[in-house]
């Protein structure tokens, strides 16, 4: 079989089931004819079982136990499906806002989100709150499925207002590339095929956006960083003598010859080789996960960050954080924490807790400086050392970290660098 | 268009390649947990690539059931030398011998629960504290929910529903002494990107995986291998069929499917045409509609 050049794209999808998210995603996998003969058989049985007419295509989302008996989505869960176009990986996530934490997870690595909205009840609360998550995480394309279309007759006039609705809250946020489309999940109208009931619409069905959508700018190819994991030192034969910076390029593009600064040591060198398993190669830019030789014998290990010359990252102990947090704990004043950066792991002390964010209004609450589970908040974190961080906005990959519990391990934060 | 950007396989290896660095950076005992089937021979193809010049860093870890292809075991043997890492065997005919597990009994008895308890034997026995696997979350709906960092307490057990948040490409591997971690690099792979990245890498796989001539019995739906093991029913009957085996696994519920393909690329495009599961020819899943789940929630791989 042919291997082409087809590109990966990964997307988010919050919301209930009432929303038709469960129907949307059966409908994209069964229409793109990534549903299995049993798994369809399974579906039809529980259909049967529960007493539901016809196939639910909803329950081909169904995952752990506890979940199929509540009828709820409560973790990410990820599927996948390929067109002759793309492969696609979704994270399918849960709506709700006790749930923000798990739709933060799923926007984190998503190159698009699919926000849905139910043409009978337009803009709501949950709408402002899934795009206010994806311009938090800056998802750089968003995809407003206006859902449910034929409830409300196709009609051109109720889409028109509802486009001029969440254009007013996307006006208010960082987000970059808004798409919206009249869809029926049910009915398949504008999911994979252009829909009959709909003249009106000139745009593409949703599958031909997903699969042409323009990702590869996304990439910062501009601010070179690459964090190293480890150091690869055969010690043995030919290689006796190599020291390679094992990592994966988070952004801009490295070639031999290049002038770099080792941080936070600050050591200069030039890069000798970029080499694979394959062979050394002549540039290498993200997401590639590469092995760097340098000319010079320089003292470098994990949580170091190789970068050129003439762009450097903000090195600083103090970091403005929008941080979500994870855990029923909630924080707790001045105690310490593990932050991880990239491959960096320091101790770190949540210093002021600015304001809250109410992600329904988007009004900050200054008075209320509690982290509690599913909160987001501006904060200010002061680390025992040193990281090598770029805002959130410009660099997905070194401007976020997480926090980490030492007395339960549990990952209890994550931010992004402002 | 730019030229910079990788093609969907480039980016799940590279992918694969930065948990398994990740995996070396963070733990202490890290083993690959190898049964012979294809996507853990990728994942033991991923680390040679990952660790290249250096050898692979890991030990393979091997739970034998005793109910073997003869094939996957001189496969597995083979591999070992090739890569010169170590290999540990859990035998979970020793546990039987042992009395440290009973042996399920009638037609449908299998091997595959008994598992659980020799590969945490194993894990326990030689201080693992991470091991790294070759599951994929679209082989079942309880695997579409692992992390690709996945904390074990210190029973084994997997908690589905207290999970650690994975954002981004930052990974928690912290734990306690006792605790494990099994980190599966190829979460994000489908079936038929395994395929592909076989063909494009030109990996070795057992014979298993190719069309030949086999006796076999029908039952539950596909043909399960004629074994010193199997115990025929009245109305069942061995017949020699050409197959191939789309999983491997233990030989009394390992079901193959009738097919032609010789070659990777003919596998490929038979996958790619293929209308049912990989995991619709294992019998061990068919049990009840979260199986997989309950054994995951034990320990299970």
């Amino acid at each position: 079989m042919k291997i082409d050049n087809n590109q990966l794209l990964r997307f988010t999808t919050a919301g209930s089931v009432d929303d038709g998210k469960s129907t949307l995603i059966g409908r994209l996998l069964y229409d793109s004819k990534s549903i299995f003969e049993d798994q369809l058989d399974a579906i039809e049985a529980t259909s049967k079982r529960r007493g539901h007419e016809g196939v639910d295509l909803a329950l081909f989302t169904d995952g752990l136990k506890d979940e199929r008996e509540q009828g709820i989505t409560i973790d990410v869960a990820y599927r996948y499906f390929t067109t002759p176009k793309r492969k696609f990986i979704i994270a399918d996530t849960p709506g709700h806002i006790q749930y923000t934490r798990n739709m933060v997870t799923g926007a984190s690595t998503a190159n698009a989100a699919i926000i849905l909205i139910d043409a009978r009840h337009g803009v709501i609360e949950q709408t402002k709150r899934h795009s206010f998550i994806a311009s938090l995480l800056q998802i750089p394309h968003i995809l407003v499925c206006v859902n449910k279309m034929d409830l409300v007759d196709y009609s051109e006039d109720r889409f028109n207002q509802i486009v001029e609705d969440f254009e007013e809250i996307s006006s208010k946020m960082l987000i970059k590339d808004v798409r919206y489309i009249p869809i029926s999940a049910l009915n398949g109208d504008n999911v994979v095929n252009r829909s009959q009931n709909m003249d009106w619409y000139q745009g593409s069905p949703l599958l031909h956006i997903l699969e042409t959508l323009h990702i590869s700018s996304d990439i910062n190819k501009v601010d070179a960083r690459f964090p190293v994991q480890t150091v690869l030192r055969p010690q043995n034969g030919e290689f006796r003598d190599y020291r390679g910076y094992a990592g994966r390029v988070a952004s801009g593009i490295y070639r031999p010859g290049q002038e770099i600064v080792v941080l936070p040591s600050g050591f200069t060198s030039t890069i000798k080789s970029i080499d694979t398993f394959k062979g050394s190669i002549e540039e290498a830019y993200a997401p590639m996960s590469v092995s760097i030789t340098l000319e010079d014998d320089i003292d470098i290990g994990r949580g170091d960050m190789i970068v050129k010359k003439n762009n450097l990252p903000e090195t600083t102990q103090d970091l403005d954080v929008m941080l979500c947090w994870f855990n029923n704990q909630p924080a707790k004043p001045r105690a310490k924490y593990t932050i991880q950066h990239t491959s960096n792991v320091q101790k770190a002390i949540i210093k002021e807790v600015v304001y809250k964010m109410d992600i329904n209004t988007y009004e900050r609450n200054k008075d209320d400086k509690e982290l509690r589970m599913n909160d987001i908040c501006r904060v200010k974190i002061r680390t025992t050392k040193p990281l090598m961080t770029d805002a959130y906005r410009v660099n997905r990959t070194t401007g976020s970290i997480i926090l980490i519990d030492e007395g339960t391990n549990e990952t209890v934060a994550a931010g992004m660098i402002v | 268009m730019s030229k910079y950007y990788l093609n969907y396989l480039d980016e799940l290896e590279s992918e694969a390649i930065f948990v398994l660095r990740e995996v070396w950076a963070q733990f202490q005992n890290p083993v690959i947990l190898f049964s012979g089937g294809k996507d853990s021979i990728v994942v033991a193809h991923l680390a040679r690539k990952a660790f290249f010049p250096a050898k692979i860093p890991f030990a393979l870890m091997h739970v034998d059931t005793g109910h073997n292809f003869p094939e996957t075991i001189k496969f597995r043997n083979d591999i070992v030398e090739e890569l010169g890492a170590r290999l540990i065997v859990g035998s979970v005919q020793e546990a039987i011998d042992d009395g440290r597990v009973v042996e399920e009994k009638g037609k449908n008895a299998t091997r595959n629960e008994l598992q659980i308890t020799t590969l945490l034997d194993a894990i326990e026995l030689n201080k693992v504290d991470c091991a790294i696997g070759g599951g994929r979350r679209d082989e079942e709906k309880a695997r579409a929910k692992e992390r690709f960092f996945s904390h074990r307490d210190e029973f084994g057990q997997w908690d589905p529903k207290n999970q650690r948040p994975e954002l981004w490409n930052i990974f928690n591997g912290n734990h306690f002494q006792g605790e494990h971690f099994r980190v599966f690099p190829i979460s994000n792979w489908t079936e038929m990107d395994v395929w592909n990245y076989i063909a494009r890498e030109n990996i070795k796989i057992p014979s298993l995986y190719f069309a030949h001539e086999r006796e076999v019995v029908w039952r539950s739906d596909s043909w399960i291998p004629k074994s010193e093991y199997l115990i025929l029913e009245e109305n069942e009957k061995v017949e020699t069929k050409k197959i191939r085996f789309r999983t491997l696994g233990d030989i009394t519920i390992t079901g193959g499917i009738e097919s032609d393909a010789d070659t990777v690329e003919k596998i490929a495009a038979e996958v790619s045409a293929m209308r049912k599961t990989e995991r619709g020819n294992r019998t061990d899943d068919k049990r009840s509609e979260s199986s997989m789940e309950d054994r995951k929630r034990q320990g299970y791989f």
